[in-house]
């Protein structure tokens, strides 16, 4: 990981310049730099660049910096990927290890 | 009692176990004090038990009314919805809230719009509370409930992994938390959460019997303190949640000396005079119609004289009734109940339950604190229960009334075809005074009567009174006691008329022999003076021939000594012969 991608929040990244709007946008909520943060965003990274290429945002929050927004998103599990954009909303509980699995919970691939 | 609190202190307390009070009336006092401080405590219990309301007012009564502002975080209600629910209990939530020192964190889980891939933990759920926490500085806690969690999340080696660094993240955080379990059907909560929390457990319990349903509250387990170990009934009601820790009472109590009276004269004289004791309990027992409820009405109405506070529980009539039918004897209970002296409350027991009711009942009593009590009758608590049941309930009542030295008086509805004495056996023994009243039949009416079976420790009367209900009260009469039994009412003033009568006659005759005696002395005095008198003229009559006799005995000698002088006759020789 370069310096670059350090989780810090709100930082934003993703395949769309700053000011344009986005198709996908989607929020990782973390705690820190654990190990799971870190595997966290690098997975999602991989999806989205082989399955969203040009079409998402990504916003990191570290609650640890941010513990009021824990509320906003009710999130109680980390990492947590939501997806805010396209609605309805979603959300991923885990280190997005499991491929598959992520891309049910993005809906870009029906479930089982 | 507190040395030997000091003596058991090592073994009941050990030093260091702070508790915390939860402000629910009766809990307190089970668990010595409270819940565990700094610790979690587990409450567990089937839906509607109650687990939510001990939770707010743990954080409410027993934290915010102190100074320590507190964190609801709920799993399945609302906070609008919470507010709603506990508004009844006169708690503004909204206000809590705005004043910092309640925080509602609603933590909305739907599963639904979840995935799970691979690793994770529940650290958000721990930065959510800690921010919470440290926002108001909280230092209570309460989790309502955990349980969702296990529906939400399908990784349980995750989830309790987790649940078990939260009691410690808890613990270290130094929060007195309460947490919330659904009833399992084999172990206490369907989760097992019981294995993660160590130090106290309570469990709710809400049964229904006779379509009757009764809530009860058990301390499971609390760890390093004695605690009452029993269930105790408790209430939830618009008062919140009270709990009644009536089997705890002991019969180590106080005993007055005082008297008091009954407010009837002669039933005092009858109990030695001066009345009955001062936090004794006394039964009065009878079949229907005989006067229970007006001798209790005298007790009230004396008792308010004196100043002091009644409680009258009716389990029958409403107090207006009561005071309409007391108002016929005399007694007027309206100024008491005016002055706040007397609280006349209605109930029926049916319609509660046994444990509720004795709970009101108590709850009722420490809250007015009166110095009597009436129960009218205790025969209607039967009916919520069975007579076993009863009588406990009847026991733990008068334990609780007499550890309070609060008079009380039991009425009794005796069944007309058995003994009272029989009746009555089941709870007899734990009354000092035992006043019965009895319909008798005679001649064609119905009389009362009434006797003292038992007074402990006073000389009482053994006699048998006659029991009137007069427009002045009740007033007490001896009976008849003649040859043939006891008489009472027409009988006996028939056997007075008759009585009165006989003495009549043996007055006349005995006022005639006296005549008679009078007239036969006088007739023997008019005698006495007839004789007197006839023998006066004789004796009259005796003197004038003396008289006349010897007048003329003296005129013959002095003609003969004219003779004599003259003849110097044999005769004057004689006569100076008899004069030798």
């Amino acid at each position: 990981m370069t310096p670059t991608d350090k989780p810090a929040a709100p930082g934003r990244r993703g395949g769309v310049k700053d000011g344009q709007s986005a198709e996908w946008e989607l929020r990782l909520y973390v705690a820190g730099q654990t190990p799971r943060s870190i595997t966290a965003l690098d997975n999602l990274k991989r999806i989205c660049e082989e399955h969203l290429a040009g079409r998402y945002r990504v916003e990191v929050i570290d609650l640890l910096e941010h513990p009021q927004l824990s509320r906003d998103d009710e999130i109680f599990a980390l990492p947590t990927l939501v997806r805010k954009l396209p609605e309805p909303m979603r959300k991923i509980i885990g280190d997005l290890s499991d491929t598959e699995k992520v891309l049910v919970g993005l809906q870009l691939r029906p479930g089982s | 009692m507190d040395k030997t609190r000091k003596k058991r202190a090592p073994s009941g307390s050990p030093a260091g176990l702070e508790k915390c009070p939860t402000g629910i009336p009766g809990l307190d006092q089970i668990t010595n004090g409270g819940l565990p401080k700094g610790r979690t405590t587990l409450i567990c219990g089937s839906s509607g038990s109650g687990k939510t309301l001990f939770g707010m007012e743990f954080l409410v009564k027993g934290g915010i009314e102190n100074g320590e502002p507190g964190v609801f975080m709920a799993f399945e209600e609302r906070a609008d919805e919470l507010a709603g629910n506990v508004a009844s209990l006169g708690i503004d939530l909204q206000a809590l809230i705005n004043g910092k020192q309640m925080i509602i964190d609603h933590v909305h889980i739907d599963r639904s719009e979840m995935e799970e891939t691979g690793e994770y933990d529940l650290e958000a759920l721990f930065i959510r509370l800690g921010y919470a926490i440290d926002s108001i500085g909280a230092k209570r806690v309460v989790l309502d409930t955990l349980e969702v969690l296990f529906g939400a999340l399908t990784n349980t080696n995750i989830l309790r992994a987790e649940l078990r660094r939260l009691f410690q993240w808890l613990k270290d955080k130094g929060v007195t938390s309460i947490v919330t379990g659904e009833r399992g059907e084999r172990q206490l909560t369907r989760h097992g959460l019981e294995e993660y929390v160590s130090d106290c457990v309570i469990l709710l319990d809400q049964r229904v019997a006779n379509q009757i349903a009764t809530r009860r509250l058990r301390i499971v387990k609390y760890r390093g303190s004695a605690h009452g170990s029993n269930e105790y009934p408790f209430l939830l009601d618009e008062q919140g949640v009270t709990v009644t820790p009536v089997t705890g009472i002991s019969q180590q109590y106080a005993v007055s000396r005082d008297f008091v009276s009954t407010g009837v004269a002669s039933l005092d004289d009858m109990l030695g005079g001066k009345g009955c004791y001062r936090g004794s309990s006394l039964l009065v027992s009878g079949t229907a119609g005989t006067g229970k409820s007006s001798i209790a009405a005298h007790f009230v109405d004396a008792a308010c004289r004196r100043g002091e506070r009644c409680i009258y529980f009716a389990f029958e009539e409403s107090p207006e009734q009561i005071m309409r039918n007391m108002r016929s004897i005399g007694i007027n209970l309206q100024p008491w109940r005016k002055k706040g002296l007397l609280d006349l409350q209605a109930m029926r027991p049916t319609s509660y339950g046994l444990e509720k009711l004795l709970a009101i009942i108590e709850r009722t009593v420490e809250q007015f604190q009166p110095h009597m009590v009436v129960f009218d009758p205790i025969s209607s608590l039967e009916l919520a229960s069975s007579f076993e049941e009863a009588r406990t309930a009847l026991m733990r009542l008068v334990d609780f009334l007499k550890s309070r030295q609060i008079t009380a008086l039991f009425n009794s509805l005796t069944g007309s075809g058995d003994p009272a004495e029989q009746s009555e056996v089941g709870i007899s023994s734990l009354i000092d005074t035992w006043l019965l009243l009895r319909n008798m039949e005679q001649s064609g009416e119905r009389t009362r009567l009434l006797y003292i079976l038992k007074s402990r420790g006073m000389a009482h009367s053994n006699h048998v009174r006659e029991f009137f209900l007069t427009d002045h009260g009740v007033d007490l009469m001896d009976v008849y006691m003649g040859p043939n039994g006891i008489l009472t009412g027409t009988a006996r003033a028939v056997q007075e008329m008759r009585d009165s009568a006989a003495v009549l006659s043996r007055d006349q005759k005995a006022k005639q022999a006296r005549l008679m005696i009078d007239h036969k002395r006088k007739a023997m005095e008019a005698r006495i003076a007839e004789l007197k008198a006839e023998f006066e003229i004789e004796l009259r009559e005796m003197e004038t021939l003396i008289a006349e006799e010897e007048g003329s005995a003296k005129s013959l000698l002095t003609g003969r000594a004219k003779a004599g002088r003259q003849g110097k006759g044999a005769l004057g020789k004689a006569r100076q012969r008899g004069k030798r």
